[in-house]
């Protein structure tokens, strides 16, 4: 199981949200990349549903 | 007055960030009201509640960040310099060199990451867990409102992939000793744990650490994992995860009581790991752990005490119920009634935490009855009003209608200070109940956040003739970032009795109103 794999590697962490997570894994000398991350579309649901309809074509 | 209002487009920050942001500025004498938020509907009601939605603020977008405050004198420009300096200090504390602006992106930056941990807000979350799972990452999901649907969606994705699916609304985990979220810092050892609540999760840790046991690995599941539309999907295969793990010699499963169907699944999963297991379903079906043969604890901290044993290779016994003598308790309980008038009768508990806030309503019901809270484990008991205690209450601070707008009780001690002092006025109350949870996450020195209201409400009994005795328990290791000893002598200093558990905490606060 995949998992079980994780558990022989070093924990790599992509953050997405609370900036605070990223600091206290930072803190800890775990690699660790925080994701600029924004609304789709501006927070548009509308729109950002047809986005993700596109992209799934 | 003079209110002004700045929108910044498309400058996303999440929402802890700013509503400290906002705390800061709201603390300045000529403030009077500030917000600090991403123009989302429910942010468009908090500015209109306190007047500062208008033509232009009420047409910014979610992407959008509006500073709007109301202050004695036009000082705007001077506080939209200070958010924006505390913004970047927040930027730079987290010290990345680069923050890639989507999924994709940040797994091209860092391929090799195996686990993705997401607190976006919930309308947005499940699609990016979705995404990470897609690209075989591990996901913890923080965020809560998630669908049960969505849920059951991702974790079926999880499980035909082997991934790891913590959540959503999990909020503790630790993976190869990493502390994630809300999480202590523990000692290395050979006791797995899988956990369906977040302070339960983290008081087995704490208890474990203190008993001198260490954890391999600890895996969250979110709350809704035991319920029939999930049928403990995370929990199964997390159980599994450690079956397979050579450093797992002993499992703890932690969770409220679950569905009868979904318990004899996870015990027969249970079953087929081979290894030892101690179960807590808090307040649950002992008769059913036993009939499995295995081990169910009666408190989160027994969960602890036994599995430490099982992890030494002793026969777990249950654990004490107090540390020190049953003799010297009685004593400590009687010196505090003694210092009481005689109208003093009852227990307020104000909890950060919700699980041990669920401890405390199971153990006190069982032995009283019954106590009212916001969240009662009957009808009869659920305050009308949650922020009015009644008769004997337990409240769970960080409950959705005390964190609407504002961080976590575990984050800021805000609401509890204003509880604190709310109780303090009721010369019914006998004793003070409280938890203070150390780890990552939580406050940087919750105690020093609390130990002035405590005084000042120990004060207003003292004014009176009366006596508050307040009990605490510090749910944290030496090992978590915030000095544990600091934080246990504040406390102390402030006339705190502390014990080590939160079970203990409980059973000393019944023996003192149990004799008024």
């Amino acid at each position: 199981m995949k998992v079980n794999e994780l558990f022989k590697q070093e924990l790599k962490v992509i953050n997405m949200g609370l900036r605070s997570f990223a600091t206290d894994l930072k803190s800890q000398n775990v690699e660790v990349v925080h994701v600029d991350w924004r609304p789709v579309a501006g927070g548009n649901k509308k729109m950002a549903s047809l986005l993700s309809k596109l992209k799934g074509k | 007055m003079i209110a002004k209002w700045l929108i910044k487009e498309n400058s996303y920050y999440d929402s802890v960030t700013l509503m400290l942001i906002t705390k800061e500025i709201e603390a300045r004498d000529d403030v009077e009201n500030a917000v600090v938020v991403m123009g989302t509907d429910l942010n468009k009601d908090l500015l209109n509640n306190v007047g500062l939605l208008n033509d232009e603020t009420k047409n910014a977008t979610p992407n959008d960040l509006i500073i709007a405050v109301r202050m004695k004198e036009d000082k705007f420009d001077e506080i939209v310099a200070k958010v924006e300096e505390l913004l970047n200090k927040k930027k730079s504390d987290a010290g990345d060199d680069y923050n890639p602006p989507t999924l994709d992106s940040a797994i091209k930056y860092m391929p090799d990451s195996n686990m993705v941990v997401i607190s976006l807000p919930g309308a947005y979350a499940a699609d990016e867990a979705r995404k990470a799972l897609e690209n075989d990452k591990h996901v913890m999901l923080f965020s809560d409102n998630v669908t049960i649907e969505q849920e059951r969606e991702l974790k079926e994705l999880a499980v035909s992939k082997g991934l790891l699916m913590m959540g959503p609304d999990c909020g503790t985990a630790m993976i190869n000793q990493v502390p994630l979220c809300f999480c202590n810092k523990v000692r290395k050892g050979n006791i797995g744990i899988v956990g369906a609540s977040g302070t339960g999760t983290q008081e087995v840790m704490v208890q474990i650490d203190r008993l001198g046991g260490g954890c391999s690995q600890v895996i969250g599941t979110g709350g809704r994992d035991l319920k029939k539309e999930i049928g403990g999907l995370m929990m199964t295969l997390g159980i599994q995860a450690l079956a397979a793990d050579p450093e797992t010699e002993v499992i703890v499963l932690v969770s409220k009581p679950p569905a009868y169907e979904i318990a004899e699944k996870v015990l027969k999963t249970l079953k087929e790991a081979g290894k030892k297991a101690v179960v807590c379903f808090i307040g649950g079906d002992d008769e059913l752990v036993r009939k499995y043969g295995f081990i169910a604890a009666n408190s989160l901290e027994d969960a602890a005490f036994k599995a430490v044993a099982l992890a030494k290779g002793e026969e777990p016994k249950d654990a004490p119920l107090f540390e020190e003598s049953e003799e010297i308790i009685d004593k400590m309980a009687a010196e505090e009634r003694a210092k009481m008038s005689p109208k003093q009768k009852y227990l307020r508990g104000l909890f950060s935490g919700g699980t041990l806030c669920d401890e405390a309503l199971k153990m006190f019901t069982k032995e009283f009855g019954g106590i009212y809270s916001n969240i009662a484990l009957s009808e009869e008991y659920q305050l009308k009003d949650s922020k009015k205690s009644f008769e004997h209450t337990a409240l769970d601070l960080g409950d959705d209608e005390f964190t609407r707008g504002r961080p976590h009780p575990m984050i800021d001690s805000y609401m509890r200070q204003q509880m604190i002092l709310k109780e303090a006025e009721d010369e019914e109350v006998a004793v003070l109940l409280l938890d203070v949870v150390l780890g990552y996450g939580s406050n940087e020195d919750p105690a020093g956040s609390l130990v002035e209201h405590i005084k000042l409400a120990k004060k207003k009994f003292a004014d009176r003739g009366q006596y508050l005795s307040v009990v605490a328990y510090v749910c944290g290791t030496k090992a978590d970032p915030q000095n544990y000893d600091q934080q246990v002598k504040k406390l102390k200093d402030a006339g705190v009795i502390l014990m080590p558990s939160n079970a203990q905490a409980v059973r000393f606060a019944m023996k003192v109103v149990r004799g008024l």
